[in-house]
């Protein structure tokens, strides 16, 4: 039970401080999901990105700082079994899932959908 | 609006000798102030829920499809993102947006939201330049410095033996 509390928490912890930063400062909506993917590769190198899965699960799977985790994870993994060559192949290993059905069910949407006038 | 708009002309009418930066300033002062306590209770709340549903998902396909972790949790992204995809089609998910803030934006029903809406906003120019391009409109830049990140990071392991 103590899982669903802190992902809440925890998910809802980052959203608010993305709030203030676009509050307070001049930022636009894409930097912050730039700058969340960038946080989260950088915590993944160090380490902590999955002490915080481990703790807070969906709390930080679901933000987009994952896609930074996943992509990072991925090149990790495999630039420790093919070197240099996995640096360029280990980007999208755990990624491809997440991003495919990304850009997939993203373009049937927009298919389907007609604009509000 | 057109009040914002009227208020605007009789400040500019009043105030038709002043500088852009001091005029800014006027125009700012009477403009009413966000609440940004508000606001962030607002994100904290919906982000949090958002974040929740994801957690539940997760918990469904641990529990009736017998997934891994790992796949359970990739699941539920995936199943968030087809959630933000369809909400964003039906038009709701501006609605939600426009209560929740960053509370919408940062979960990843936000990133296919950030794909779908600027697709169906220039669905016109047709499917190649149209919703092919604008589909990573925002995504692009997201996958770009994410693809660049995790490299250099992976590059610095390798060398430094992290």
């Amino acid at each position: 039970m103590g899982i669903f509390i802190k992902a809440f928490l925890i998910g809802g912890l980052i959203c608010g401080i993305c709030q203030l930063i676009l509050d307070n400062t001049d930022y636009t909506p894409a930097h912050i999901l730039v700058s969340l993917v960038i946080i989260g590769s950088i915590l993944t190198g160090l380490g902590w990105y999955d002490v915080l899965k481990e703790f807070a699960g969906a709390g930080v799977t679901i933000p987009v700082s994952n896609f930074g985790y996943i992509l990072t994870k991925g090149v990790q993994e495999a630039a420790e079994k093919d070197g240099l060559l996995g640096l360029f192949k280990g980007v999208l290993d755990i990624a491809s899932a997440g991003i495919s059905a990304s850009v997939i069910i993203a373009f049937f949407m927009a298919s389907i959908f007609n604009p509000k006038r | 609006m057109t009040i914002q708009n009227e208020l605007k002309g009789r400040i500019l009418l009043k105030n038709i000798n002043k500088t852009t930066d001091e005029f800014k300033k006027i125009v700012q002062k009477e403009q009413p102030s966000v609440n940004k306590t508000a606001n962030f209770f607002k994100a904290f709340l919906v982000g949090g829920t958002i974040c929740l549903l994801g957690q539940v998902f997760q918990e469904l396909f641990m529990t009736f499809f017998e997934y891994s972790q790992q796949d359970a949790g990739t699941m539920a992204s995936i199943t968030m993102i087809f959630l933000g995809g369809l909400l964003t089609g039906l038009d709701v998910y501006d609605e939600i947006g426009q209560f929740a803030g960053a509370g919408s934006l940062v979960p990843v029903t936000g990133f296919a939201n950030s794909m779908v809406a600027p697709a169906l906003e220039y669905k016109q120019e047709g499917f190649i330049i149209g919703i092919g391009a604008n589909l990573f409109s925002i995504a692009g830049p997201v996958l770009a410095y994410g693809m660049v990140s995790a490299f250099l990071i992976g590059l610095l392991q390798t060398l430094f033996g992290g």
